[in-house]
């Protein structure tokens, strides 16, 4: 499964990140990486961005920066 | 370096107060430049301690040193090749594994680090605790706790900084073991110490890191100091895949991991977390500003009261500042030598024109400081991202960015922005593509000078449908700006290289009163230094092309003997008076300045008091003028009155005809007949054309010049009578193509200027000038001819354009721009 399509309220592990360059690297940047626990917060009024918890603080990212983060 | 004098750098990730520590230890001591060749600010500051002169730099906020944006770039090199004395690790203390992920890529690069844990008194509010004696045990460098904000920690920072300065860089300790990569890292080591001598400038350990991680720049390095660079490249790639296929983890992303374990090590032995956790308060916050219905509620209120505090209470201002300005052309007035009948010396038109462009800009300076500080109270509070997050959707479909919303609110999205801020606060936006894009649309938008214009147009034109007129013109400009951002995206922006949205939603802050007032000021001045003086330089190019090449002799010699005439008619009545004797020669020519200048304070005196005062002061000044400028019951005293009055008016009849003759045969005014071919398809005739041209240095003049051609024929009458009977063809339809242009119009010289500080280039300048001309023309023409053609009036070629620039925005929304990120 990835985070895109995860609903606010669920939580989950990171497994992987497929994506590289500037995403994955940003993703990495901003703590999210595989092992860690994140929860998805809420979407934005339209939707999309979403925004996550992980360890304790908060991340937006849009759907379609989310599907390469695998979620288990 | 000089021997005492001490380079200190900050470094530190977004949001962790970074800026508080550089103005707590610096003061008022700041300067602000750019990095070369990219539009990052550099910021440096100064103070002295026992003597020495310590200066510091504080570096773009970064979460990590990669190669991947120009603030990391730009961090690292500073860094590395400037080599200052100590670097500032700034982090947010209650945040501390992500933080500690930037310190031990600090450590990395084997220079001297101070860890400076920041925000102590968040840490405490949330029941944290941190062993600060471990934590610098474990990381091998010296740790001062601190919280800026309250004033705590200043001098121990200070004292640190020397105390590391004096201990002759003292170098951390920790290692990183990367587990499987270790031999490949020791093996470029190798090669790169036998091959190269860049161990004299480089930690020859990041360097293999850097390389292992793919680093493009370093890769550069590389290629540009090793002779065996090709060999040592193909064997760093081949290590590379080597490693992704056994390992199955690309080696950036094995880097990242080891590097976060162990700054997870290191936090889990120094921080003790409280048993129960609350929910923070920022989160319950955001359960309100980022709601879906509550959320564009309270962002539409706090959009209105920034309209309100800068626009209309900056306004409001502006009535208190504009007398200061006022007395500084008078000033300049005075200085400069007296007017003739007709001759008005070059000099004093000149100066005169100089001093009111500036003015008409320095007019602003209210209403930028207000908008300075409430932009930096929305950055500090932290409420722009979520801003951001809430608008993203909407705007990333028209090639722009959530990060868009404040430039193009500052802009004027309704009636009454302004570009320059607009264009400066597009800084923040990190996806390169969308900040052009921003750059490039926000002069579209509906800044305060382009109303004057649209208030003339629509009170002759559209006088029985105000209100309507009004709200098109209000609402146009975004229909028009978001269509426009979807296209230059997909032509000219193409190439742009994009970026992730990714964005950390920070906790809120209170902003503190010093750091606002710090940035308001810092950027009211930075816009009077690098914008006023361009726009005074263009404002002399514009005098110039206004003036010359002037009124021939022959035309010259007819309005003198018009004056010759208009003067011997005076003296003709004058001539058995008590007053002829003193109006003889130049006396007459002081009764005109002196009558002038009367009725100039006469206009501004309100009271009763004023008025007294002033016609005491101009009794004093000389008694017989007096008489003439109020006779009471004199008879002769009276007779002189009347026919100075007809002098004075007759006057003032040939200077305008003058103004305007030399305005007609300027270089401009030949351009705008020279446009009038090209232009006549969308209504406008050579006069408008000289208007918009003369508007190019500020949007202001356009109605100024207008004013000036349409010639006043008597008192009282207003420009919007005037032009309404000079131009009699003109119709609605001309109109609303003339109002669209005025929309699409390029960017006032500000404007560009703030466009070439953003962009970096004056190539964008120069393109952001051009296409809204092109663009402007092509619709105006558009709109008048097809609606000429079609008969339509004002009001339907109104409603019919509206009509197609929604379904036309709409269209575009519908094409998404996907961005491409690379899959494994």
């Amino acid at each position: 499964m990835t985070l895109d399509q995860l609903k606010p309220g669920s939580e989950g592990i990171i497994k992987k990140i497929s994506a590289w360059d500037k995403l994955g690297q940003r993703l990495m940047d901003m703590g999210v990486y595989p092992g860690q626990n994140l929860k998805v917060i809420r979407n934005a009024p339209l939707n999309d961005p979403m925004e996550v918890q992980i360890e304790g603080y908060y991340v937006s990212l849009r759907h379609d920066e989310a599907r390469f983060v695998e979620v288990g | 370096m000089d021997s005492d004098k001490t380079l200190v750098a900050l470094a530190g990730q977004p949001n962790c107060g970074k800026s508080t520590v550089f103005n707590a230890l610096t003061g008022a001591s700041q300067h602000v430049a750019n990095y070369p060749g990219v539009t990052v600010d550099k910021m440096t500051g100064w103070y002295s301690h026992d003597g020495r002169k310590v200066e510091v730099v504080d570096l773009p906020g970064t979460y990590s040193l990669t190669s991947y944006s120009p603030e990391e770039r730009v961090s690292r090199d500073f860094i590395l090749l400037e080599k200052p004395s100590v670097t500032v690790n700034v982090i947010d203390a209650s945040n501390l594994k992500r933080c500690l992920y930037l310190t031990v890529q600090l450590l990395e690069m084997e220079i001297p680090v101070i860890l400076n844990l920041n925000m102590m008194d968040v840490l405490r509010n949330r029941d944290m605790k941190i062993d600060v004696d471990a934590l610098s045990r474990q990381l091998g460098i010296p740790v001062v706790p601190t919280c800026m904000k309250c004033g705590r920690g200043k001098q121990e920072m200070r004292d640190a900084i020397v105390r590391t300065v004096a201990a002759l860089r003292p170098v951390s300790t920790l290692h990183i073991d990367y587990g499987e990569m270790e031999p490949l890292l020791r093996d470029i080591i190798e090669r790169l110490s036998t091959e190269s001598s860049l161990a004299e400038r480089y930690p020859l350990r990041w360097l293999a890191i850097k390389l292992m991680e793919g680093d493009s720049e370093v890769l550069q390095v590389l290629r540009g100091n090793l002779t065996t660079a090709d060999g040592l490249i193909g064997f760093i790639e081949s290590s590379r895949v080597a490693f992704e296929k056994e390992q199955s983890e690309k080696p950036e992303m094995h880097i990242a991991r080891h590097r976060y374990q162990t700054a997870e090590t290191i936090a889990k032995t120094c921080l003790t977390l409280p048993v129960d956790a609350k929910r923070p308060l920022s989160d319950r916050i955001d359960s309100l500003i980022c709601h879906r219905v509550f959320g564009p509620v309270v962002m539409v209120g706090v959009i209105w009261l920034l309209y309100y505090l800068a626009i209309v209470q900056g306004y409001h201002v502006t009535n208190y500042t504009w007398p200061i300005l006022a007395k500084l052309r008078m000033l300049a007035e005075a200085l400069l030598p007296e007017p003739g009948f007709i001759e008005i010396p070059l000099i004093c038109s000149f100066t005169l024109w100089v001093v009111d462009s500036a003015n008409a800009l320095l007019n602003y300076i209210p209403i930028f400081f207000i908008l300075f500080g409430l932009i930096a109270i929305l950055e500090d509070s932290g409420y722009m991202p979520r801003m951001a997050f809430i608008m993203d959707r909407l705007f990333s479909r028209y090639g722009l960015h959530g990060q868009s919303t404040l430039p193009m609110v500052l802009g004027g999205i309704y009636v009454g922005g302004c570009a320059v801020p607009g264009v400066m606060s597009c800084k923040g936006i990190p996806d390169e593509r969308s900040r052009m894009a921003t750059i490039l649309i926000i002069p579209l938008l509906n800044c305060l000078a382009k109303v004057p214009l649209y208030v003339l147009l629509i009170n002759i034109y559209f006088a029985a449908h105000k209100g309507l007129a009004m709200f098109f013109i209000s609402t146009i400009s975004l229909l028009l700006v978001l269509p426009v951002s979807k296209l230059l995206t997909m032509t000219v922006l193409r190439d742009k290289g994009t970026s992730p949205f990714v964005m950390e939603m920070p906790p809120y802050h209170i902003p503190s009163l010093r750091g606002v007032l710090g940035r308001a000021f810092e950027r009211v001045w930075l816009f009077i230094r690098k914008i006023t003086t361009i726009v005074v330089a263009v404002a002399v190019v514009i005098f110039v092309l206004l003036q010359f090449p002037g009124i021939g002799a022959e035309r010259m010699a007819y309005y003198h003997s018009r004056k010759d005439e208009a003067v011997a008619d005076f003296a003709k009545i004058n001539r058995n008076t008590p007053y002829a004797e003193a109006l003889a020669g130049d006396g007459l020519m002081d009764l005109v300045r002196y009558w002038e200048s009367y009725k100039d304070k006469r206009m501004i005196a309100k009271s009763s008091a004023a008025v007294a005062g002033l016609n005491a002061e101009f009794e004093v000044r000389n008694p017989l003028f007096f008489q003439l400028v109020q006779p009471n019951e004199d008879r002769e005293a009276k007779k002189v009155n009347r026919a100075l009055k007809k002098l004075v008016k007759e006057r003032k009849g040939l200077l305008r005809s003058m103004r305007k003759e030399r305005i007609d045969r300027s270089f401009l005014g030949m351009a705008g007949k020279w446009l009038e071919p090209a232009t006549q398809w969308a209504g406008f005739n050579w006069r408008v054309n000289v208007a918009l041209l003369s508007s190019l240095a500020a949007k202001e003049s356009s109605v100024a010049t207008l004013g000036a051609l349409y010639e006043q024929q008597s008192d009282g009458e207003t420009l919007e009578e005037r032009m309404a009977k000079s131009e009699a063809g003109f119709t609605p339809l001309h109109a609303l193509s003339l109002m669209l242009f005025m929309v699409l119009y390029p960017p006032c010289l500000a404007t560009a200027m703030a466009v070439k500080l953003q962009s970096g280039s004056v190539k964008w300048m120069l393109f952001s000038i051009c296409y809204p001309m092109l663009l402007g023309i092509t619709i105006a023409s558009l709109v008048f001819s097809l609606g000429r053609a079609l008969g339509l009036s004002g009001l339907q070629a109104m409603f019919g354009f509206y009509g197609m620039a929604l379904t036309f925005t709409l269209f575009m929304g519908f094409f998404s721009s996907k961005q491409n990120h690379t899959q494994h």
